[in-house]
């Protein structure tokens, strides 16, 4: 029996599919970040809010009251007629409440059943890069293979359709886009969007749009892809609850899609999931149904932060665009000569501030950190008090 | 603009001229014209800082005073409430709908300070026909601060 001391016996396998998933590429940062102490992050993905208390008082009366069983595998009724509601006063597009609506466990569930629903084996989704990490991830589980477009800093990282158009074979599936955008707080301007999905159109593609982050826009109105003349019967639209309403630990999420694709999605929803948390979607109808003071009250707040950061990113020679939607400024690190991963590490050393590396989100991120804005205004103030230094140390060009 | 200048002001008095400057796209120059003429016609009245007293040594008492008054010819409850806010230990004087008229936050060293400021005081002001004294015992939020326990986020530092 050939024994190697550098490689113990395989006791079990990984599977292949599971393999080629990328380990999220900066564990190594992770690692890092775990061991050091006094840090100011500017690396995280949500709200620096705890849940607005009247929906958390909802969802505790329903502990009391002892709504503590399944719901239905689409989700409580009441919430889905709800949501209804909610998607016809902002977007004015009307979705059936029986048949074309879903409550999924947060937008990355719901991403997962899209993907599963709609891809065979081989079959083409073409991303925009950057983009949010559980795009690739999701289309490899289900089969496909990501493409991803090229977006940059010159168009704002708007997807263009002529990039888009270049990249179309007889495989393409589908388009899957997520605006206002992680990590760059990129938005898709009505008219481009109406170029991406004219070419969808055209060739019979599916969009799938992620659009989490809604209702976190900043002197624009943001465009439900969904609600562009003709595109409700190819689009999926997944939203959630946990950014407008600061609620991401509960896990809500919806899809509202054509009833076929619906009907797909349920399927596998219902033998993998069953339904999601009962206690979530007992507050997510709170939320609906009277966190909108709340919501805009918190979203005044991002803007007065966006905008210190972003003046405060451009003042200390980390130019950045005007991200006008999510909570991310996604600043150019391109002076310091440095990668975006040994930017992150070195910052995160010397001067104890934590930033995403853009390469984490794609090829096209490279060369940029993604800064969280979801954080008190001392706390931003400190952080670009220490990357000033940092930048006007390692100052290239 | 006024008011957004003045909502980030009442949420922290130590907002730089520069970040509300950032946050509403005027110069500094005209943020500091702005403020100035506010101060002036009396909209910002005062900038202060709300203290947790009781993790300091500091013995204060509180007291919330209901006062039922006869309001007065042509000056109606004005000049009541005017005789009772001209007192220094008078920190909050309204004018309130229900059973009684006025409503008056009182400060002391001690109880029997403010139990001597009532009834030395407050009611032998001509027009007050009667009060009600309730002291403090804790105080939970003040100005929208909750005092203890306040939340705090507790976020995984890096999340992609």
């Amino acid at each position: 029996m050939p024994s190697d001391s550098k490689s113990p016996p395989r006791k079990f396998r990984i599977s292949q599919r599971a393999s080629q998933l990328s380990p999220s590429g900066i564990r190594k940062f992770f690692d890092l970040l775990a061991s050091t102490e006094g840090v100011i992050s500017l690396g995280v993905g949500e709200p620096d809010f705890a849940t607005p208390w009247h929906i958390r008082e909802a969802a505790i009366q329903s502990l009391e009251k002892g709504y503590t069983m399944y719901t239905s595998n689409l989700g409580i009724p009441e919430l889905r007629e709800e949501l209804s509601r909610h998607l016809r006063s902002h977007y004015n597009i009307g979705y059936d409440p029986a048949t074309e609506l879903l409550i999924t466990v947060g937008v990355s569930e719901g991403l997962d059943l899209a993907m599963r629903a709609i891809l065979d084996p081989g079959d083409e989704v073409i991303i925009p890069d950057p983009s949010f990490v559980a795009y690739d991830a999701c289309v490899i589980l289900a089969g496909g293979i990501p493409v991803p477009v090229p977006t940059n800093e010159e168009d704002s990282f708007e997807l263009s359709a002529s990039a888009v158009a270049a990249r179309i074979t007889s495989k393409t599936r589908a388009i899957l886009i997520g605006y206002p955008a992680n990590p760059t707080g990129a938005v898709m301007h009505r008219n481009k969007l109406l170029e991406i999905v004219e070419l969808a159109k055209r060739h019979g593609l599916m969009v799938v749009s992620d659009e989490i982050y809604a209702r976190l826009v900043y002197g624009i109105d943001h465009t439900c892809v969904a609600a562009l003349p003709g595109m409700k019967e190819s689009t999926i639209l997944l939203g959630g609850f946990s950014k407008a309403y600061a609620m991401t630990g509960w896990r809500i999420g919806y899809a509202a899609a054509p009833k076929e694709i619906v009907a797909a999605m349920t399927k596998i929803h219902q033998y993998t999931m069953m339904c999601a948390p009962t206690m979530g979607q007992v507050a997510a109808l709170e939320a609906l149904k009277s966190g909108e003071n709340s919501a805009i009250e918190m979203i005044e707040d991002y803007n007065r932060r966006r905008l210190v950061i972003v003046q405060g990113l451009n003042d200390i020679g980390m130019p950045c665009f005007e991200p006008k939607g999510a909570f991310y400024a996604f600043p150019s690190i391109k002076r310091t000569g440095m990668s975006s991963e040994e930017f992150a590490e070195r910052l995160l050393t010397e001067e104890k501030v934590a930033v995403v590396p853009g390469s984490a989100f794609g090829r096209c991120g490279e060369g940029y950190v993604r800064c969280c804005y979801a954080t008190s205004l001392a706390d931003i103030e400190e952080a670009l008090a220490r990357m000033k230094r940092f930048v006007v140390r390692h100052r290239k060009r | 603009m006024l008011k957004e200048i003045l909502k980030i002001l009442q949420n922290d008095a130590r907002t730089t001229t520069r970040q509300i400057s950032a946050m509403t796209g005027l110069p500094a120059s005209e943020i500091r014209k702005l403020i100035k003429q506010a101060e002036k016609d009396r909209i910002i009245l005062k900038y202060k800082t709300l203290v947790n007293w009781d993790k300091v040594q500091n013995e204060q008492v509180w007291a919330l005073i209901e006062v039922r008054v006869s309001p007065q010819k042509d000056v109606g409850f004005d000049s009541i409430a005017e005789r009772i806010y001209r007192f220094p230990q008078v920190g909050t004087v309204y004018l309130i709908s229900g059973t009684y008229d006025l409503f008056v936050l009182v400060t002391g060293k001690s109880n029997h300070e403010i139990a001597n400021f009532v009834s030395q005081k407050l009611s032998h002001i001509e027009g007050v026909l009667e009060t009600v004294t309730q002291f403090v015992l804790k105080r939970y939020k003040e100005d929208g601060e909750i005092i203890e326990g306040k939340e705090e986020a507790k976020r995984q530092p890096v999340v992609l």
